[in-house]
Order: C-alpha cells, then sequence, then structure tokens
C-alpha cells in the first residue's frame, strides 16, 4: 500500500542492505519452491526486537503472502494439521501449500500481536498489511464456497484486527484514525460495526460493569470515526465484490448499515461511561449519532438519564432531548421545570456555555409558554448573572431582554409603575425549585440595576437599556455567544480607540501606594 | 449740414451742463429711494434716482444700436466706412487726424501738380528761393533777442498776429530752422508749437543729464581720495590712531543706543508675587478641575474630549518654561570607565580652544580671580566639572578687552600662585567625584542598553541615573529626545518585570523607580499606555491560549501583579472607559475567574489581584463580581466541613476536592499566637513554611485579608440595589459555617462588622420603572429669535456655500436685467415701428389729400368754366 511504502522512504538509508536481504529473500521464495524454507528466517525477523527490522519485514512478508494468495500457493479449505499434512497422503503441491498456509497463519497471529507494539511505525505498517492480506483474502478466498449463503468476506482476520485495535491497555487513536481509512469502504464499515458491538459486549461483560476508561476511549474514537453515508447510492466502494447476490449482501444496504450503527452505539452507552466520556458522547450525539440511527428514540432513554445527572451533562443532553423533541415528537413532562433547575452559577463558567445559551434561545423562543415562566426564566437568570464574568453577562442581558420582548406582559418586571412609591423586599424566591411557585412576576430585575454599575463599560450600557423602553427589535445573541474574554479585551485595546490616554493626575510615589493604599495595607516589598 | 447739428451738439451741450444740477435739484426729476434702515455716516449710490435721464440715456442708446440694427434689417448693402484707421481703436484720434491730413495733402498734390510741367524748376529771387521765402514769410524774429524764451514769445505772437511783414524780412536767427523745414513747407500753427514744446523739452532733459555727469565725476573723485587716504592713515601715529575711530564711532554708537532704545520692549508690570493663600487657592483650583475631568470620565461622558494635554510639574520646576541651558548638559562625565576631563566631542571645538587660554586668562585680574575662587566653592558643592565652562564663559565676556594688554598681564606671574592651590584642591574633589555617578547619560538605544545602564548600581542611583537620563535628554534639547524618552518608557516597564521576575524579586528598586515612570509616563501618555497595553494584551493572550488548551490557567506570575499595580498608578482607574485600565481590570476579573487555587501562593496571587481589584474601584465603586466570587470562595477554603453548607460556589472554586481544605487551620490553638503582619509579596511566588504553627499563621493572615477586603466591598457595594443578594452567600458562610469563636479576636471585630454591615442594608426598593420621558413638545408658532451679531453675513454656512450662494444670486440678477432689457427693447421697437406706420399713413393721408384737393380744384375750375360758358 501506497502510505506504508512512502514510510519506508524516509528510513531507506539506513536498513537498505537488510531490506536488500529480505527482498532477495523473497524474490528466492517466490521463484522456486526449494526455497521454502527460507520462509522461517523471515518470520524470526518479524519477532525481533529492532523496530526498523520489524517494518521491513512487515513489507516483505506482506509482499510474499500477497503474491502467494495472488497464485493461490495457500491452501485452500479446512486445513489439517501440520503434522497431519506431513504425514497424510497429499501430493507434494499441496503439501507446499498446506505448509504455506500454516506460515501465513503463523505470519498474521505475529502481526497481530505487534498490534500492540509501543512503536506507532510498527503498528500503522502492520495494520496496513493486515488490511492488505484481507483484500486478497476477498478476492481469493481461503474458505470454499460451499453453501449459498455464504459471502465471502474475510470476517476473522478483519474480526482479530478489530479485537486487537481496541486495546484495553494503550491509547490508539493515532492508529485508529489510520483505520478510518480502511472504514471508508463499505463492507469493512459495516462487519468493524458489528465486530465492535460484539467485542464491547464481551469485554464489558467480562468487567462487570466497571469503567474502562483507556479501553472504552479507544472504542469511543473507533466509532466516531465511522462516518455513515446519507443514501443508499453512496455505497459503492467495497473492499470484496461478491459475484453473486450482491444486492442480497447485508453490507451493502443501508438500512443494515443503520441497524449496525445504532446497535453499536447502544451497545456502548449501555455500560456506565466516565465523565469525560458521557460529555463526548453528548457533545457529538445530536451531530454524529442522532441522524444516522434508524430508530432515534431508542436514544430517549440514555438522554433523559444524562439530563437528570445534572450539571454540565445535563446542559449537554439538552441537544439531543432537543433533537428527539424537535423531530420525533417526544413529550417530555417537566422539561421546563428541569430546565429551570439546570440555572445555575457554573452555567455562565462551563466549556458549553455557547451552546447552552443557543438552545435555552430556542427552547424559551416559544410564545406559547405562560408568563411566569418565563418572567422566572427571567429573573433567575438575572440573579445568576450577579456572578457571571463580562462575557457571559454579555449574553445574559440580551437573552433576558428578548425573553422580555417576546412576553410583553413581562415588561412588568422591569416597568411597573403602578406602585411607585412603596418600597418592597423581592419576593422572588431562588430556593424554589417549581417557577411556577418563585414569585418571579410580582418582582422586579434589580439586579440589572446593579449591573449598571458593572465594572465593564459594554456590559455597563448594555444594562442601562432597562431605563428606557426596549426597542422592538431583538437582539442577536449568536454573535456575542462564542466571544471569548480576550476578544473583548481587544476591543479596547484597538489602537483607534486608544487615541488619547487620560492620566492619573495624583503624582505616585511608592510602588504600593495610591487608591486607598489596600495593597500596601496587607502587604509589603520584598 | 454739418454746421447744424454741430450747433444744436452745443447748444445740448450748454443745456446739459446746465440741466445736470437742475435736474438734481428738481424735486420732480428725482427719485429718492426709501431705505430700509438708516445708517449713519454712510453715503449709497443709490440713495437719489434720476428716473428721467436714465430713461432718455437708455432711449439714446436704443436709437443708436437698436434702431440702427432695425434699419439696416433685410439690406445686404451695407455702408463701409473706408476713412483710415475709422475701425483701428488703437490708433490714437490724433494720429488719425495727421494720417489722414497728409493723405489729403498728398491728393491735393497729386492734382495739382497734374498740370505743373517742370517740376523741380525753382523760382527764385535775389538768388533765393521763392519758395523758402514764401514759407517763412510768418516767421517774425527780433534780433535782439537771445534768449530761447524771448525767441519762443516772439515766435508765438508772430504767429498769432502774424502778417505780411515777414516776408521783408531777412533770414536771421531763424535760418537753422529753416533748413530743418526745407522739405516741408507748410506748417500749421499747432504743429510749431509742439515743436517749440519739444525742443525744449530736450533741452532740459539734457541739462539733467550734465548735472549727472558732473555728480557722478564728484563721487568718483571721493571714492579715491578715500582709498588714499586709508594709505595715509597708516602712517598716522597710534595714538591719534585710536582717538580717530573712537571719534568717528561716537556718533554709530550713539545711533545704535537710539535705536535700541527704540526697539527695546517696554517695561512690562510682571506678575505680582503670589500670596501663599492664593497659591494654595490656585492648586485647589487646579486639583478640583482634574477632579471634575475624572468624574465626567467616570460617568462615561463622550461628549468633551478635549483632553488637554496635562504639562508635567517637577517639583523644582520654577514654572519658567525649563529651559536646560548649556550648563547642564557639560557635566561631569565617564569615558570608558575614566572620568572625562575633556568636553564631550559635540562642543569640543568651541571649548578646547577656550581650555588652551584658560590659564593665562585666570590669571587676569584680581576681580576676575575673586570671581573664579567663588565659581570653584560653587562647584564644589555641586560636586560637578563645571569650571571649565564658567571661566571660558568670563573669558568671553572679557576677552575681547583683554586681547591688546595679554602681554602687559602676563608680568603679574606671582597672582598665580594661589590659584594653583585651590587647582590642587580641585584636584582631590575630582578624585572624589570619580566615585559619584556621572550626570550625563546617553538615553538607551535597547533594552539591554537600559539594563547594561543600571546594572550594579543602588536602587536609589538606579532612580537618578533615570532622572538625570530623562533630564539629559529633554525633547526641548534636540529634536530626536521625544523618540529616545518613549522609548525609555518601554524599557522602564520591561526592567521592572525583569525586576519582579528575578528570585528574590527587586520590589524596592520598582519602587524608587516609580515616581521616574510616573513622570515620563506623563511626558508620553501615549507611549506609556501603548507600551502598558502591550503588556496586558500579550499576558491575556497566552492565558487565552493557556485556557482554551487546559481549562485554567495558572496565575500570573509577580511582574504581572506589578504592571497591573503600576497600571493603576499612571492611569485613572475611575474612567468609565479607559483604553488601559479597562483591559486591566477586565485582567485582572479573568484571572480571579480562570485560575483555580492550588496551594497559599495561588491564593496570595489572588488576595493580591483582589486587593488591586478594590483599588481599581475603589473611586468609582463598580461592581465587580468576580471580586466577590473570589473572596466567598477564599471563605469557603476556610470552612471545616464543606458537606453541610449546600452553598453555591462559583468556579473556580470547587465544592469539594483536593484543595478545598487549604485556609481550614491544621490546629486551632494556633490562633492565640498570631498576631497580624504583611505578607511579603514574594509569597506569591514562593513560599517556605517549615511548622505548621508557621502555615496556620499564615492561613490566618490571608483570612484577616480575606475578611478585610469583604469588609471594604461591603462599603463599597452598599448602595448597590442587589447587595443582600450580592453578599448572601459570604452572610450564610460567615453565620453559619465559619462562627467568630474559631476565629482570633481581631477577626471576631471584622467578621461581626461585616456582618453588621451586610444585615444594615436595606432590603426593600421601589420597582423599577423606565426613566421619565421628557413630553415631546407641542409645536409652537412664536417665531424663534436668534441673537446676529454680524449683520449683512450669511450665517451658519460653509464659504463654497456663500459663493454658490452668491453666484446664484449674481445669476438671478443678471436674468432678471436681460430679461427687463429684452422687453424693454421690444417696446423700443413696437414703438418705433407704430411710429413708422402712423408716419406712412400720415403721408398717404396728406397725399390723398392733395390729390383730392388737386381734383377738386380741377373740378371747381371745370365747373366754374362750365358756368362761365353757361352764362
Amino acid at each position: 500500500m501506497a502510505p506504508a511504502k512512502k514510510r519506508n522512504v524516509s528510513s531507506k538509508a539506513n536498513v537498505k542492505k537488510t531490506k536488500i536481504d529480505f527482498e532477495s529473500i523473497v524474490e528466492r521464495i517466490l521463484e522456486s519452491r526449494k526455497h521454502a524454507n527460507d520462509v522461517f528466517d523471515v518470520l524470526e525477523f518479524l519477532q525481533s526486537e529492532k523496530e526498523k527490522d520489524v517494518i521491513c519485514v512487515v513489507d516483505a512478508c506482506c509482499e510474499l503472502f500477497c503474491t502467494l494468495l495472488k497464485r493461490r500457493d495457500l491452501f485452500i479449505g479446512k486445513l489439517p494439521g501440520e503434522d497431519e499434512a506431513i504425514k497424510g497422503e497429499h501430493s507434494p503441491d499441496e503439501k507446499y501449500k498446506i505448509f504455506m498456509r500454516h506460515r501465513y497463519n503463523n505470519c498474521v497471529e505475529i502481526l497481530l500481536e505487534h498490534l500492540h507494539h509501543e512503536t506507532h511505525e510498527v503498528k500503522e505498517s502492520v495494520l496496513c498489511c493486515l488490511m492488505k492480506f484481507a483484500a486478497e483474502q476477498g478476492l481469493h478466498p481461503l474458505e470454499d464456497l460451499d453453501w449459498s449463503e455464504y459471502f465471502s468476506f474475510p470476517r476473522e482476520l478483519i474480526q482479530a484486527v478489530v479485537h486487537n485495535i481496541l486495546s484495553q491497555s494503550s491509547d490508539n487513536s493515532l492508529l485508529i484514525s489510520r483505520f478510518q481509512e480502511f472504514l471508508e469502504m463499505e463492507d469493512v464499515r459495516y462487519y468493524v460495526m458489528s465486530f465492535i458491538r460484539e467485542n464491547v459486549a464481551t469485554v464489558m461483560n467480562k468487567s462487570k460493569g466497571a469503567v474502562l476508561p483507556v479501553y472504552q476511549s479507544n472504542v469511543f474514537t473507533l466509532m466516531l470515526n465511522i462516518n455513515m453515508p446519507s443514501q443508499e447510492s453512496e455505497l459503492t466502494n467495497f473492499m470484496v465484490k461478491q459475484e453473486t447476490k450482491h444486492e442480497d449482501w447485508k453490507a451493502a444496504k443501508l438500512h443494515d448499515h443503520k441497524r449496525a450503527f445504532e446497535r453499536m452505539w447502544l451497545g456502548f452507552l449501555k455500560y456506565k461511561l466516565p465523565n469525560s466520556m458521557y460529555k463526548k458522547v453528548l457533545v457529538v450525539l445530536h451531530d454524529s449519532i442522532l441522524p444516522h440511527m434508524s430508530k432515534p428514540t431508542l436514544m430517549i432513554d440514555f438522554l433523559t438519564a444524562a439530563y437528570d445527572v445534572g450539571g454540565a451533562i445535563s446542559l449537554l443532553a439538552l441537544n439531543g432531548l432537543f433533537v428527539l423533541i424537535h423531530q420525533h415528537n417526544l413529550d417530555y413532562p417537566d422539561f421546563y421545570k428541569k430546565l429551570y433547575n439546570l440555572l445555575e452559577p457554573s452555567v455562565f463558567h462551563v466549556k458549553y456555555r455557547a451552546r447552552f445559551f443557543h438552545l435555552a434561545n430556542l427552547f424559551l423562543s416559544s410564545s406559547h409558554l405562560p408568563v411566569y415562566l418565563v418572567a422566572a426564566f427571567a429573573k433567575r437568570l438575572a440573579r445568576l448573572a450577579l456572578t457571571a464574568p463580562p462575557t457571559a453577562l454579555l449574553i445574559v442581558l440580551p437573552f433576558i431582554y428578548n425573553l422580555i420582548r417576546r412576553h410583553p406582559s413581562c415588561r412588568v418586571l422591569i416597568h411597573k409603575p403602578s406602585s411607585e412609591d412603596e418600597l418592597l423586599k423581592d419576593p422572588y424566591v431562588m430556593e424554589e425549585v417549581d417557577p411556577a411557585l418563585c414569585h418571579a412576576l410580582e418582582s422586579s430585575l434589580w439586579e440589572i440595576k446593579t449591573l449598571q454599575k458593572h465594572y465593564h463599560p459594554y456590559v455597563a450600557k448594555a444594562a442601562m437599556l432597562i431605563n428606557t423602553p426596549l426597542s422592538e427589535q431583538e437582539d442577536d445573541i449568536s454573535e456575542v455567544l462564542e466571544m471569548t474574554s480576550y476578544e473583548l479585551m481587544e476591543r479596547d485595546l484597538k489602537p483607534t480607540q486608544s487615541k488619547s490616554f487620560p492620566l492619573e493626575f495624583e503624582t505616585a510615589a511608592h510602588l504600593l501606594e495610591g487608591r486607598g493604599e489596600v495593597l500596601g495595607q496587607h502587604f509589603c516589598l520584598a | 449740414m454739418g454746421k447744424a447739428p454741430k450747433k444744436k451738439n452745443l447748444a445740448d451741450k450748454v443745456r446739459k451742463a446746465k440741466a445736470a444740477t437742475e435736474i438734481k435739484n428738481n424735486p420732480f426729476e428725482v427719485k429718492i429711494n426709501r431705505k430700509k434702515f438708516d445708517v449713519l455716516g454712510r453715503k449709497g449710490k443709490h440713495d437719489v434716482g434720476l428716473p428721467g435721464v436714465s430713461r432718455s440715456k437708455a432711449i439714446n442708446k436704443r436709437k443708436e444700436t437698436l434702431l440702427k440694427e432695425y434699419k439696416q434689417k433685410n439690406k445686404s448693402n451695407k455702408f463701409i466706412d473706408r476713412r483710415l484707421g475709422e475701425y483701428d481703436a488703437k490708433m490714437a484720434p490724433e494720429d488719425k487726424i495727421l494720417q489722414r491730413f497728409a493723405i489729403e495733402r498728398q491728393r491735393a498734390h497729386g492734382k495739382r501738380d497734374v498740370y505743373n510741367l517742370n517740376e523741380e524748376e525753382e523760382l527764385t529771387h535775389y538768388g533765393q528761393s521763392l519758395a523758402e521765402i514764401e514759407k517763412f514769410n510768418d516767421t517774425v524774429g527780433s534780433d535782439d533777442e537771445s534768449e530761447e524764451k524771448g525767441l519762443l514769445s516772439a515766435e508765438l505772437t508772430a504767429s498769432h498776429f502774424g502778417g505780411g511783414g515777414g516776408l521783408l524780412r531777412k533770414k536771421t536767427s531763424g535760418g537753422d530752422q529753416e533748413d530743418e523745414q526745407g522739405g516741408q513747407k507748410t506748417k500749421s500753427r499747432q504743429e510749431l508749437i509742439e515743436e517749440l514744446i519739444q525742443k525744449s523739452k530736450q533741452e532740459k532733459r539734457e541739462r539733467q543729464v550734465q548735472k549727472e555727469e558732473a555728480q557722478e565725476l564728484t563721487e568718483k573723485l571721493d571714492q579715491d581720495w578715500k582709498s588714499i587716504q586709508a594709505l595715509m592713515v597708516k602712517k598716522i601715529p597710534k595714538a591719534e590712531h585710536v582717538d580717530k575711530p573712537e571719534e568717528k564711532a561716537k556718533p554709530e554708537e550713539y545711533d545704535m543706543m537710539v535705536r535700541e532704545l527704540g526697539f527695546e520692549m517696554k517695561a512690562q508690570p510682571s506678575e505680582k508675587m503670589k500670596t501663599p493663600e492664593e497659591l494654595a487657592k490656585e492648586e485647589k483650583e487646579k486639583l478640583q478641575k482634574l477632579e471634575a475631568d475624572r468624574l465626567r470620565r467616570m460617568m462615561g461622558d463622550e461628549g468633551g474630549d478635549g483632553v488637554q494635554s496635562q504639562v508635567h510639574m517637577s517639583a523644582d520646576d520654577l514654572n519658567d518654561g525649563f529651559v536646560l541651558d548649556k550648563h547642564d548638559k557639560k557635566t561631569l562625565s565617564y569615558q570608558d570607565g575614566k572620568w572625562n576631563i575633556e568636553e564631550e566631542t559635540e562642543d569640543g571645538k568651541e571649548e578646547e580652544g577656550e581650555s588652551g587660554e584658560e590659564e593665562g586668562s585666570e590669571a587676569e585680574g584680581e576681580n576676575e580671580e575673586d570671581d573664579d575662587e567663588d565659581d570653584v566653592e560653587e562647584e564644589e558643592e555641586e560636586g560637578s566639572g563645571e569650571d571649565e565652562d564658567d571661566h571660558s564663559d568670563l573669558e568671553s565676556e572679557q576677552e575681547s578687552e583683554n586681547e591688546e594688554n595679554d602681554e602687559e598681564e602676563e608680568a603679574s606671574s606671582p597672582r598665580q600662585q594661589p590659584q594653583s592651590l585651590s587647582r590642587e584642591e580641585l584636584k582631590a574633589r575630582q578624585e572624589a567625584a570619580k566615585a559619584e555617578l556621572p550626570y550625563t547619560f546617553a538615553a538607551p538605544e535597547s533594552y539591554e542598553d537600559l539594563k547594561d545602564l543600571l546594572h550594579g548600581h543602588t536602587p536609589d542611583n538606579q532612580r537618578l541615573i533615570v532622572a538625570r537620563t530623562q533630564k539629559c535628554n529633554h525633547p526641548s534639547l534636540a529634536a530626536g529626545n521625544k523618540l529616545k524618552l518613549q522609548k525609555l518608557v518601554g524599557f522602564l516597564m520591561e526592567y521592572m518585570g525583569e525586576l519582579a521576575t528575578r528570585s528574590p524579586p527587586e520590589l524596592g528598586t520598582v519602587d524608587k523607580l516609580i515616581p521616574e515612570l510616573y513622570a515620563l509616563c506623563q511626558m508620553f501618555p501615549e507611549a506609556a499606555g501603548k507600551s502598558m497595553q502591550s503588556i496586558l494584551r500579550d499576558a491575556a493572550h497566552s492565558m487565552e491560549e493557556a485556557v482554551e488548551v487546559k481549562g485554567h490557567v495558572a496565575f500570573p506570575t509577580l511582574d504581572m501583579l506589578v504592571y497591573l499595580k503600576v497600571t493603576a498608578l499612571l492611569f485613572p482607574t475611575s474612567d468609565f472607559r479607559h483604553p488601559v485600565t479597562t483591559p486591566a481590570l477586565l485582567f485582572i476579573s479573568q484571572t480571579l475567574t480562570k485560575c483555580p487555587v492550588r496551594s497559599l501562593q495561588d491564593l496570595t496571587s489572588g488576595l493580591v489581584l483582589c486587593c488591586l481589584a478594590v483599588e481599581y474601584v475603589s473611586f468609582s465603586k463598580r461592581f465587580l463580581p468576580e471580586l466577590i466570587n473570589f473572596l466567598s470562595g477564599t471563605l469557603h477554603l476556610a470552612v471545616q466541613d464543606k458537606a453541610s453548607t449546600g452553598c453555591m460556589v462559583v468556579p473556580p472554586f470547587r465544592l469539594s476536592g483536593k484543595y478545598s481544605d487549604l485556609l481550614v487551620l491544621s490546629n486551632s490553638e494556633s490562633c492565640s499566637s498570631w498576631s497580624k503582619e504583611n505578607l511579603p509579596l514574594s509569597a506569591t511566588q514562593q513560599l517556605e513554611l517549615k511548622s505548621d504553627l508557621n502555615k496556620d499563621h499564615y492561613r490566618l493572615n490571608c483570612l484577616s485579608i480575606c475578611l478585610d477586603l469583604v469588609k471594604r466591598c461591603c462599603l463599597l457595594y452598599k448602595d448597590l440595589t442587589s447587595f443582600t443578594c450580592i453578599f448572601q452567600p459570604i452572610r450564610t458562610l460567615l453565620s453559619k459555617h465559619l462562627s467568630s469563636q474559631m476565629l482570633p479576636s481581631p477577626l471576631q471585630e471584622l467578621h461581626s462588622e461585616i456582618l453588621e454591615a451586610i444585615s444594615s442594608a436595606s432590603v426593600t426598593h421601589t420597582r423599577l420603572v423606565f426613566e421619565k420621558k421628557k413630553p415631546i413638545p407641542l409645536k409652537l408658532f412664536t417665531p424663534k429669535i436668534v441673537e446676529v451679531l454680524d449683520y449683512g453675513k450669511k450665517r451658519g454656512s460653509t464659504r463654497e456655500e456663500r459663493e454658490k450662494e452668491r453666484l446664484k444670486h449674481k445669476y438671478k440678477k443678471e436674468f432678471k436685467g436681460a430679461l427687463r432689457e429684452i422687453r424693454k427693447d421690444s417696446r423700443f421697437l413696437a414703438r418705433e415701428k407704430l411710429s413708422e406706420v402712423m408716419n406712412r399713413d400720415a403721408e398717404r393721408k396728406r397725399k390723398v389729400k392733395e390729390l383730392l384737393g388737386s381734383l377738386a380744384t380741377q373740378e371747381g375750375e371745370w365747373k366754374a368754366l362750365k358756368r362761365k360758358k353757361r352764362k
């Protein structure tokens, strides 16, 4: 394969000699059957410690056995034992084939072992070699095509490869990304998906539900690398072409692909996941998993469970839930109540803030929501804004304004002139879980009034907007969703804005002086 | 024909001349234009109009132009005036007449000559040409009158009254004239007079030329004399020579003095000395103004962006323009580690010459020597090497006088003795001065230069060095200095950062350098702002990257803390928006949210940042949520059992975890032995606490800082509407989980103070309402009165607009005028046509009448004849 060869180019100079050796050996073996025993030398080298040797030998093996497969010089059918074959009455030709088949099996075993090698280069070339074998084996099957239901595909070989890639001890993400190239082929993908499912089931059952972070991350990476086709007509790229009954082959049907995909994911998500993995799955769920499932509703259980976990995981589950609610008619009781309870100070600090607010904006864009609910959301967000960083405030304030605009009856939150002069305590109950009982509608958004004194000019200006009636036009919060504080700072640091630099007029004499000397009171130099 | 119109014209003229005044006085002719405003002293051109006159003028003009055209209409024939020069405008009318006359004569001559048989033949009488005699018959000359004037008058009389007597006269004085005018036999009287005048003028000119020549000659003679005189003067003895120039110089000096006095500025009254009260008042006013300015910026008013550039006043500034003169420049300096006695190369030439003469001039006179010694003493006090300059200055004052008597003075050598003694003393002092700092420094070109310059000096000396560098390179001294000092600002900031990153941090030096940085910043706000901005940008950028990669970031190092503090010292932190302090505050808040507290060092950094944050907002009282979050998180660290609190903790703090017990005391006994002490800033970088007791004490210190900051925040934010909400977590923490019994007594006090402050805040608020809008006023119909100060000028427009307006107006006027003219023209033509028609009709009528009349008479006659016949 091309990539594998390319790789060798770099190390060619050093290993030229050995390489020539192997090449000549391989040539000799292929030339005449006299030199068949030289195969042992090659296999011996295959087990060597030196990486470079191994890589060279892997290439040599690849060439050797591929040619043999092409020549059909390997025994086809049920392989008799080696001793048996020598004793048994086989023609010398058959004997040779059996011998070579055994060597081939040995070689594959060694190569599979090498998939656990420490160095990535070895793993990669081994993987390429194995996949070449698989391709050749697909073309020239080593089994008898006896019964008609059977479709020729090197199942055992691929299964073994998958099994070995999904290591429990080392992170194989690089190798898996290399493997993705083979996953482009429809039949490989189909079988890999089913093998993954089987593998996960066996491994996780063995561990009895305990979390296996490395293994699960390997599985997750591999699964994530599966690019599902979206249309049946896209299924064109096969490793093995079936001569007969190609249309009946499951690997050629998108529906079966989808089912395999779905079963694979469900099988994976059935088991307990580590927290970080949970988040990763939820991040990609709506985008790369749900659309390819034949029955996305099967994810409901998983998502509701995630939604109930709380914290960041709940936030992320929202996205999948939204897809289900929106496209698959999921009816979720107390959805808004739960959403309301998701609002915590940490909402403004987590990485998924932008996604959360984007979704919250979507959920709350309905005009059929009861006023008390909208008011509760507005009030709670305002209360939480008291602890938020400026970038979050620039999202929250327009968010609240948009809520008030969409539901004009919420305007009492910022404008209630009838009871002007009376003083009252804030009736809002922060601790109340139910938005219907939190008395948000009887309150006012004093928090925004407070934020008018915020230190950052943009925030203060945004908060000033409640002093006058809000404009009709809704603010577009999508612009500010992704803003980082560095971008915010850049706005002030732009050379166009810093034309004049007003100066402090109180003369500075010492480092710790000035402005109340707070620093000087508690700290000293040195 | 010719005569009649002329007469009429004359009569017209007379009448006109008479009429001009008459018309003007005739009230029926005059139309007085009414004026809108009577302006005294202004004489308008158009006060009085004479409609009759102008109408008749217009009619006449039309008659000459339009009518003629009309008459020529449909006529292809054209009258062309072929008289010589008729259409030549360049020719003067007199010339025209002359030439026409000449042509006329020629033509006449030719005609006459047709019948002359022999042209060349001359008729003579007594041997003289008859023609000549004939020609001068009218010149009368008198023999006795030799003067031209007389001749002229005689000629004139002759020409006036000339009769036939001339024929008899012999050609005497006027002979030459006759010769000249031989060709032209006839000359009009006028021509003659002109000739005469010309002649007299010519003579006058000649006389003038002669006079000028004579003058030139005398001048030349004078000059020659002067050159010779100079030669002669050389030989005159010295004494006389000295006197002479003085005599000569005296009036010049006087003149100069007079002129100088004329140009001298009149003495102006200087500002009176200010009393201390006045000074204090002034200072107060200045501060008040600055404070008002700060408040305006704090409110975020963008209106007055005229930020006046503040001029820095140093303490020793005498408010007199601050020009460093020569003396400051030439001071003691080092070169290659040796004391630089020679002057710097820049001013070398001048000084070298002077210092060569030094010895001689030093011994010149007693008074001078005294001066010298005084100078020396002064210099010793200053510890500088200014002596040379002073000598040279003295020299230059007296040099001119002393040039001649140098040799005489040489004799008075004994006086040199005391001088040399003082010089020895000087030398000793110079040795001492070597140990001191040089007084001039070249501005560092790179950061490395600055480091080299400051390396190995004590903090105080470093400050001095920077101060002197700044003085030596004051922008008023040289063109490039401004740039150099601007660079110095950046280098100095960099240097401060480096000082802070050293281990142990040299914060004392930073402290010493602050005033210099402040002074430089006052001079170059832009450079300082820019460099501070770039520091902030870099720090924020690296932090952003770290956050993106890891999700959190370590607390900034000490240099960044120093920068943040320096920012607060240099720039106003209370501005609503400031290009430096706003990003700085954002940076602080960002660190307070993004940096997890994992050790006591981290906590110390956090507390330093909190202190800074409090300082930043102490004046403007702006709300900084991150500050409260961090403080409550810090308090949370001190709570012993976290599980029961159940209160919300905001990142970077966590409810539970490895680092959540940082401030929990390991032994509650350590409270008793604790006393508050200031933490060193270096504790943010490295902290070595050996025993548990030390650690506990450190913890208590942190806690006390935290509580103090909380107290300050309470005071700062007590006016905020959501005060109770903001401090709710802190309140629950303090009242329930961090009871005062466990704290040492000073902290207990703080504890109770905070709780009191929180609970004393008002919890009730008025409801939110929109700001009352001003009602939009109804449209009023009373005129808007605008005070106009410059009448007659269109206001409120640019020059181009005004020009455009003017042209438009002119065009309109012209257009109207043209229209009016055309109307008048057509009216005039119509009138002319009508009169033509009327004339024609009248003619016809007359003719018909005539015919009818003749017919009637014929008929009558015929009837009469018939009657007669009948009879």
